[in-house]
This record gives C-alpha cells, sequence and structure tokens, in this order.
C-alpha cells in the first residue's frame, strides 16, 4: 500500500493542527487582533526550519525515497494575483476561522457544519477557473 | 506519554512538525500544498470537460487526497483518544472583543453560535457557505493557500509566496476589524 504513508502524513497534520488548536476559529481571531504570539509562534516556527530544511536538501542535493533528485519549481513571476487572490482568501480566512486544510480537520473533530465550508470552497475553486481569463494576474 | 499529547501543544512544538511534514512530503517527492485538493475534487467531478483549469489527471494529485483523508482521521483522532477537556485559553483581550460583536467565548475550538450544528440558522450558512467561497477563489487566484505559500513558498523564499502572504494578512485584518463587527450583529 504505497498510499499508506501520505494517510499517515495526513494524520499527523490532523493531530498537530487540532493539539495546538490552529484550527481554532478564536484561536485566528487573536492572530488578527494581534493579542497573542501563539498563531504568529507556529507559522513562524514552521518557516524559519523549513527554510533551514529546503536549504540543506539544495546544499546537499538530498534525494526523495525514489532516488530521484528533489526539485523546487519558482512561483509566477506575476503579482496582481497573488495580491488580490490573497487579499480574497484572507477575508474568507477570518470568516470561517479555516484554511482549506483546517476545513477538513475540523469536520473530523465532529464540527460537521464545516462541510458547508468546504462546498463553499469548492464552488470557489470552480468559479475562479470559470472566470480565470478574465481576471487580471 | 498519552497524557504529554492530549494537552495542547505548545507553538514551537506544532510549528516545528508542521516543517517536518513539509520536509517529509518533498522527501515523498511531492510538495506541501492542500488547496490543490479543492482543484482536484472541482476536476474528479468532471469540471475539466467545461474548464480548463480542472483539465488533467486527477489521478496524478491522488497522494493528495490521501494526505486529506489522513487530515480528517487526524481531527477525529484528536476528538477522541487525544481528547482534553480543559478549556481553551484565548487571550483575555481576544474574549472581550468578541463579545462586544456578539460571539461568547465557550472555550471550545469553534464558537457554537457559529459552528454547532443545533444554531445552523440561515445566517449561519450563508456566512460558513461565503466564507468556504472566498477561501476557495482567493486560494486558487493565489495559486495556493496556508501551506502552499506561507510554508512551502516561503520556506523557498519565493517572492510571489511574500505577495500571497502580505494578502492574506491584508484580507484577515479587513475582515476581522472592519466586516467582522457589521455581519456578525445582522
Amino acid at each position: 500500500m504505497k498510499g499508506l504513508r501520505f494517510i499517515i502524513a495526513g494524520v499527523i497534520f490532523g493531530i498537530i493542527m487540532t493539539k495546538s488548536e490552529a484550527v481554532s476559529w478564536y484561536r485566528i481571531q487573536e492572530m488578527f487582533r494581534f493579542q497573542s504570539f501563539h498563531m504568529f509562534g507556529i507559522i513562524g516556527t514552521a518557516v524559519v526550519l523549513g527554510a533551514l530544511a529546503v536549504f540543506l536538501i539544495k546544499k546537499f542535493r538530498i534525494k526523495d525515497s525514489q532516488g530521484n533528485p528533489i526539485v523546487f519549481t519558482d512561483k509566477q513571476k506575476t503579482r496582481a494575483n497573488y495580491i488580490i487572490g490573497g487579499l480574497i482568501f484572507g477575508l474568507g480566512w477570518a470568516l470561517t476561522g479555516a484554511c482549506p486544510g483546517p476545513m477538513f480537520v475540523n469536520i473530523g473533530y465532529g464540527y460537521v457544519s464545516f462541510i458547508i465550508v468546504v462546498i463553499g470552497a469548492v464552488a470557489g475553486t470552480y468559479l475562479y477557473g470559470l472566470l480565470r481569463g478574465k481576471l487580471p494576474h | 506519554m498519552l497524557d504529554l499529547l492530549k494537552q495542547p501543544w505548545p507553538w514551537y512544538t506544532s510549528g516545528a512538525a508542521i516543517a517536518a511534514i513539509m520536509a517529509l512530503l518533498l522527501y515523498f517527492g511531492k510538495s506541501f500544498g492542500f488547496s490543490s485538493n479543492l482543484r482536484t475534487i472541482c476536476s474528479m467531478a468532471g469540471a475539466g470537460k467545461k474548464v480548463s483549469l480542472f483539465d488533467f489527471d486527477w489521478r496524478t494529485q491522488k497522494w493528495n487526497l490521501l494526505f486529506l483523508v489522513g487530515s480528517i482521521l487526524g481531527g477525529l483522532i484528536s476528538a477522541t483518544l487525544l481528547k482534553n477537556d480543559a478549556p481553551l485559553k484565548l487571550a483575555g483581550a481576544t474574549v472581550t472583543d468578541l463579545k462586544a460583536i456578539g460571539i461568547n467565548f465557550d472555550g471550545q475550538l469553534n464558537p457554537a453560535q457559529l459552528f454547532g450544528a443545533h444554531s445552523l440558522s440561515f445566517k449561519n450558512i450563508v456566512i460558513l457557505l461565503s466564507g468556504g467561497l472566498l477561501v476557495g477563489f482567493g486560494s486558487r487566484y493565489a495559486g495556493g493557500c496556508t501551506s502552499g505559500h506561507a510554508i512551502s513558498g516561503l520556506s523557498n523564499l519565493q517572492f510571489p509566496s511574500l505577495l500571497a502572504v502580505i494578502g492574506f494578512f491584508a484580507g484577515g485584518l479587513i475582515m476581522t476589524h472592519f466586516l467582522l463587527p457589521l455581519i456578525l450583529p445582522i
């Protein structure tokens, strides 16, 4: 079962996100009100250690589990889509207290009403696909 | 050991664990980005016939869907095996601020007033649906979400990801400080 490792990685992710309360609507409100270091600490630590991991992978040309080189693709060098898309994302993030991962984690935790948020998110993704050609990028 | 895991995890443990998940997925030859799953779901539903964004072989993304299934299971495990009944330690200032916009802190992960299955009013359904819509639309427009941009992108020192993360925060601040006080008391 080659897929099992991804399920296990997802399980660990779900546990991390709930046990550190990063899936909490309240914690997201606290972050956007700058009233606790908690969420900044989580994201900051993840970015600093993540950058270190990427640096080491590149420096020592570490291979993946299949023996292939680990490749990093650069993001497209546009600007408008990142800023406008990011802004729209942020509005929804603060409203629902959840980005895409935590929506699903919350369903598992027992907040079944997040199914509605997921339906909205899938619809939003589809809507973007429809309008892509008409939007500035 | 189990008792240690049941407690709320401090930010540094969680931050380190998230970086480890990202590195683990890189080692598996994949890239950590959760919102791609939303695109995959559209493709699975047949949206690729009409819209080019969804015209790809979704089977190549099966690994990420398995990660999604795992994340739901992880939430379930936290709510059962690793359940902790102590109330969330929210900053006092946040409790006061939320009270002012009509949200009473109940010590859970999410306010029952908004997310409780029993309080699923028409207004709440509209809030949840439109919030999800903004997240889905915005993440695809920006080419990624918190995992793809804030974690994977910033770790790889991508300037576009920095722009996206600034956008995430600007949007979040506008919603929190200007729009929520208008929306919630309706």
